[in-house]
């Protein structure tokens, strides 16, 4: 009878469990959501930056014109006079999930706009990608971790920074994929299903079409295959989880027309065909080792490790020479400066110049994980107690993601899942170890015998606020080889499992007691950190993540002001320039020029012809008739020049212009980088060179001035302009916003 | 077509260079006599007002009913309106009553002269006189020359017309007078006697002028109001009978004037606004209903920061709009503006058991002509049997629209003009009935699919779908 009514109430319990987990889940969602609506509410619904302008655009042109000419789409907005296929060198993931949405809203009638839609992704999707960490950390440390981790990531700085509403890039919709697919991987390495295996490959293949940091992934899984391997770890459940991934997944990427081939060619997916074929040679290892005796194993072993160190060697040698035929190794460029972080600097300024490709930090990292920081050791340290494959896992996630992020700021985004998680881990474990005590230490008070203890916990603890999160019955669980999918048995097992466990577990419990006042404080310094991290978030989400970068706006002692003045151009070249003419600009500004004014440009974001991009560089550099031809020779009508010395706006072209001298100078040597220094200093005022003063950047930035103040004070240098009255000869302005 | 057009406009050019006096037989024109004919043509803006006084008196044997009007081609095309008002009753008692206009095809029109028929509400019986107040309205009249200017010149343009007034009637004696923006002319015509005033020049009076008189006149003259233009409107006026009434404007606005040259400096034109682009415009004020709310002021690429918005629960709202950039001649750009009203204030029941919207006609900017405006009335699903009063001939047909969760759609009035200028802003109405049990069906539908879905939720966890037990 007490059996039976005990095991209801257990029942109860954990159906009560259920449903507080998913409203917790569900008030996670909401809170991933609306906190990075801060952008449209202090500014307003529109595309940010960028990157996002051309993924808008695209995806304007998928909704209007359909998959198919998509696909094909040639565009001749852009890279005049080359054009570019778009079709064949965009990652189509996250226009084809807005496009989806969108697809799917009208056809039930919402009216909603492409541009809505385009901006509300990145915050739904952080949604579904915090909902993905809490299935990551609940197969590797159960719920409660799991609800920590994705509360923690649901406002984790660095991810909102890519995600905000209107922050319309790859990144929103490819950390969910990234998370998804490393769950599945987990969930089909804990459970050995190919249902999961086959799910994984799709996942993998959704994260291939979004973005190009799929190789970290096909990169991370064959480490951690090779780890288990190597301690010891094979078992059929990795073999199911890795080989399918690899087959399957290798398949569905080649499906990708930016991938192709590169999935089976390039040097950033070999090593997932070399753990590929590691892993096969140990399954047929273990396989004969099971059907041989003793033995006769050791002889076959000497037989094929002599054989099968000539093939290797033969193997190994025509793949050397294939490679090193190469003149980068069979790498990107990309993936070599993360491999070694002064190589853009030296060989690619193109890569280099970008800011979110330099190294960042050390505030960066407070800046966008927070206490995460000094959360993650503990959660590390959590992992190997015990250590299980899924938290052998993870492990190796944040070392290798800690590494990258340390050479390029942007993969900042890949670091920060990891560290949720390990946080979430290492906050879930420590209130356990803190609640527990207390609760212990209570009983003891109140003068419960111990062996009440037990019993006594499963009705105290509801109460208690973190009730969920503390909820330990369930981690043992997780260690079980395999689960059914059948919901009774599961029940009927994990309740047996349940019960096997609690004795073990209460003796491993009662070590861990800690004394009284010290679980309170330390309970409480959890929470006062967990607070502090909340409104850093807050204040991140709100503050310095939110700004459009196309509005710009300062407060001065008036009130708001807001430079519009990006938005006034492009508008104006919309509806007052011919429709073919050709704009030319540094590439920063391609993207917003072909979206918002509609106009061709020479080159843009996409910085795919070093050449082309070089040709406009040189044109900026060079004295005003020289660039008057160079422009003249690509039909370009109208020069584009962001100046930003009246307003105090940093980030315009007299500060980048060091990098067109550097890129111009890589392809055309006769511009110098020296040309433009005085002793190794850039400077525009009066010290500056003669050819940084005749310039045709200087030209167009200072041109009339100095009839603004009368000195010609540039704001953002802090310092009068060296050349101040000219004319332009060959150049004609033609507006100033 | 093209071919046909082109004789078309030299005829007409012949007409405005050659005073031609023709003669045409017909009953009407014999009896009328115009004894008196003053006109007043206003200039200072880009829209051409003009109002015309005729005294006109019946001298034939039978009573007339009728009166003519007779406008060139080149001025009809132009036409946005017209009015005609019979002024009864002496100087401080005059009562005005609206007489019906249509316009008239006579077969043997001189140069393709085109009439319209005042209809008069007692006809004029021998000898008695009537005093008829005509306003017209042309648009696109005044020709800028130079027709590119520079940011620094101000705008000049022309306005052509004849110092005689273009009737079928002999008219005993006329006067017409034009008043110009400033005392800035550069030229005028001279057709004696002509006298300068100021602002203002008047031309006769001539006495005794046969039918079809012509002489023409051209004015060149300083004008610096702003030349708006709104190519094309869209006006959509959504109506839910939950309590909102949901309008929604898009424009395409130009600069009608002469066309800008060279540069535009944004140094000069802030430092200097006395001297720099008088003739470009950065704001226009919308006038909206009362109690107005939730007011959107954007374009294709986001929201347009710069607008004041003065709104009043009794009075006529003000909106203040200036477009991303200040238009200088030739310069385009479109926006869309947005806004709520309660529906209270506009929808009414007649007593026939319909519903219907009454809701104000043209454009809400300021002194602007839209060169075609379109007006969607969106009815509430379920509507039926829409039909529009229109003060005035729109071209009118049905369309459909689905919106938010709609299954059947829901039917859109759409009226549409051209040339329509300030004087069109006057109610016009849209009848329809509607039950207003269609108001639950998008509540219902919502609530019986979340229904189904948590069934469905429920019959899954209960089912077990295993083949092997």
């Amino acid at each position: 009878m007490a059996a039976a009514a005990k095991a209801g109430e257990a029942t109860l319990r954990h159906a009560f469990g259920n449903v507080l987990s998913f409203f917790i889940l569900l008030l996670i969602g909401v809170l991933a959501f609306s906190i990075r609506l801060f952008s449209v509410i202090k500014y307003e619904s529109v595309i940010h930056e960028f990157d996002p302008y051309f993924n808008y655009r695209v995806t304007q042109f998928l909704t209007k014109n359909g998959i198919y000419d998509f696909w094909n789409w040639f565009d001749d907005r852009t890279w005049y006079p080359l054009g570019r296929v778009i079709g064949g060198t965009v990652y189509p993931g996250l226009t084809l999930t807005a496009g989806t949405i969108w697809w799917l809203l009208n056809s039930l009638n919402i009216p909603l706009s492409v541009e809505t839609v385009c901006v509300f992704t990145a915050p739904i999707f952080s949604a579904f990608a915090s909902w993905a960490t809490y299935l990551l950390t609940k197969e590797v440390k159960g719920a409660g971790a799991g609800l920590t981790a994705a509360a923690l990531l649901a406002m984790v700085p660095s991810y909102i920074s890519r995600s905000v509403a209107g922050s319309y890039d790859n990144e929103a919709v490819a950390i969910f994929a990234l998370i998804i697919t490393f769950y599945l991987y987990i969930k089909t390495l804990n459970t050995g299903s190919l249902f999961y295996a086959t799910l994984n490959a799709i996942a993998y293949f959704y994260m291939v079409c979004s973005w190009g940091g799929y190789t970290f992934i096909i990169n991370l899984i064959p480490m951690h295959v090779l780890l288990c391997i190597v301690t010891g770890r094979y078992s059929s459940r990795l073999y199911i989880a890795y080989a399918p991934l690899v087959v399957l997944g290798t398949l569905l990427a080649a499906l990708v027309p930016v991938v192709g081939f590169n999935a089976v060619m390039t040097s950033e997916h070999f090593a997932s065909f070399l753990v590929f074929i590691i892993l096969h040679v140990v399954a047929l290892v273990y396989y004969i080792k099971g059907i041989l005796s003793p033995k006769m194993f050791k002889v076959a072993v000497t037989l094929v490790v002599s054989v099968g160190l000539v093939v290797c060697c033969a193997v190994i040698a025509i793949l050397v020479a294939l490679v090193a035929s190469s003149p980068t190794k069979g790498w990107s460029g990309r993936s070599l400066s993360l491999l070694d972080p002064t190589y853009a600097s030296k060989y690619i300024p193109i890569i280099a110049s970008v800011s979110e490709h330099q190294p960042p930090t050390w505030p960066s990292y407070f800046m966008d994980i927070n206490v995460l920081a000094f959360l993650v050791p503990a959660g590390i340290i959590a992992c190997f107690l015990p250590l299980s494959d899924a938290s052998s896992f993870v492990v190796l996630y944040i070392v290798t993601s800690v590494y990258f992020s340390g050479v390029m700021v942007r993969l900042m985004l890949v670091f920060a899942p990891a560290a949720c998680i390990m946080s979430g881990i290492a906050l879930s474990q420590a209130f356990d170890v803190f609640t527990r005590s207390i609760k212990f230490q209570l009983l003891r008070i109140l003068g419960f015998s111990e062996a009440d203890a037990g019993d006594g916990s499963s009705a105290n603890v509801v109460p208690e606020n973190d009730a969920v999160k503390v909820d330990k019955s369930e981690e043992t669980i997780k260690e079980r080889p395999s689960r059914k999918n059948k919901k009774k048995e599961k029940e009927q097992m994990e309740k047996a499992q349940a019960e096997k466990t609690s004795a073990k577990s209460k003796t491993e419990k009662r070590l861990l007691v800690l004394p009284m006042e010290l679980s309170v404080i330390g309970l409480l310094l959890l929470v006062f950190m967990g607070a502090f991290y909340v409104v850093h978030c807050v204040w991140a989400a709100a503050e310095a993540y939110s700004a459009p970068s196309i509005v710009l706006t300062s407060y001065t002692h008036e009130g708001l002001h807001v430079f519009d003045d990006f938005r006034e151009a492009y508008a104006w070249l919309r509806h007052n320039t011919e429709v073919d003419d050709k704009v030319a600009s540094w590439w920063d500004y391609g993207y917003q020029t072909t979206a918002m004014a509609n106009r061709t440009v020479i080159v843009d974001n996409n910085t795919w012809n070093n050449t082309h991009i070089a040709t406009v560089g040189t044109a900026m550099s060079s004295p005003e008739k020289a660039a008057w031809e160079i422009f003249n020779s690509l039909d370009v009508k109208y020069v584009l020049v962001v100046f930003g010395g009246l307003v105090g706006y940093p980030s315009d072209d007299i500060n980048k212009f060091l990098w067109m001298v550097r890129i111009g100078g890589g392809v055309f040597p006769h511009i110098k980088e020296p040309d433009y220094l005085r002793d190794g200093q850039y400077r525009i005022d009066s010290q500056a060179t003669p050819t940084m003063l005749n310039c045709l950047m200087y030209k167009l930035s200072y041109y009339r001035f100095v009839e603004t103040d009368g000195k010609g004070f540039d704001r953002v240098r802090r310092t009068e302009i060296g050349k101040k009255y000219f004319k332009l000869t060959h150049f004609e302005e033609v507006r100033q916003s | 077509m093209e071919a046909l057009l082109r004789p078309r406009i030299m005829l007409s050019l012949t007409i405005i260079l050659i005073p031609i006096f023709l003669f045409i037989s017909g009953a009407s024109s014999h009896q009328i006599r115009i004894n008196n004919a003053e006109r007043r043509i206003d200039l200072s803006t880009h829209i051409v007002k003009v109002f015309l006084t005729l005294k006109v008196e019946n001298t034939g044997k039978t009573s007339a009913s009728e009166i003519l009007l007779a406008f060139p081609p080149t001025q009809v095309d132009h036409l946005a309106f017209l009015e005609a008002l019979a002024a009864t009753g002496k100087k401080k008692k005059k009562t005005y009553v609206s007489l019906a206009v249509k316009p008239t095809q006579l077969p043997d029109a001189p140069n393709e002269t085109n009439y319209y028929t005042i209809v008069l509400a007692n006809p004029l019986n021998t000898g008695e006189t009537a005093t008829l107040e005509i306003l017209y309205i042309l648009t696109h009249s005044l020709e800028p020359f130079p027709v590119e200017i520079s940011q620094s010149e101000s705008q000049l343009v022309y306005y052509r017309d004849s110092a005689l007034i273009l009737s079928p009637y002999h008219i005993k004696q006329q006067t017409t007078f034009i008043k110009i923006p400033s005392n800035k002319v550069e030229s005028f015509t001279r057709v004696e006697p002509t006298d300068r005033a100021g602002n203002e020049l008047k031309y006769g009076p001539y006495e005794d002028r046969p039918p079809y008189s012509y002489s023409p006149l051209l004015v060149h003259f300083e004008n610096n109001n702003p030349f708006s233009v709104v190519e094309e409107l869209v006006r959509e006026v959504e109506i839910s009978h939950w309590g909102n009434l949901q309008i929604t404007e898009q424009y395409k606005l130009a600069h009608a004037g002469a066309r800008h040259k060279g540069i535009f400096s944004r140094v000069d034109y802030q430092s200097k606004p006395t001297f720099s682009g008088v003739s470009s415009f950065k704001h226009l004020l919308a006038r909206l209903p009362p109690r107005v709310h939730s007011v959107y002021y954007r374009d294709e690429i986001g929201n347009i920061s710069t607008s004041h918005l003065r709104a009043d629960s009794w009075k006529i709202s003000e909106l203040e709009i200036e477009p991303r950039y200040p238009l200088f001649g030739g310069w385009r750009a479109t926006f869309v503006i947005g806004y709520g009203l309660p529906l209270e204030d506009f929808l009414f029941e007649s007593s026939d058991g319909r519903r219907y919207l009454n809701f104000t006609f043209g454009c809400p900017l300021v002194e602007t002509v839209v060169d075609k405006l379109t007006i969607k009335v969106v009815l509430p699903e379920g509507a039926k049997g829409p039909s529009a009063v229109v003060p005035f001939p729109v071209e009118q047909r049905l369309e459909t629209k689905y919106s938010y969760l709609d299954v059947v759609g829901r039917t859109v009035v759409v009226l549409e003009k051209k040339n329509v200028v300030p004087v069109h802003n006057i109610p016009f109405q849209v009848y329809y009935t509607f039950k207003p049990i269609f108001m639950l069906a998008e509540p219902m539908m919502l609530a019986s699919a979340f229904f189904l879905f948590f069934t469905a939720c429920v019959a899954y966890l209960h089912v077990d779908l295993s083949i092997r037990k």
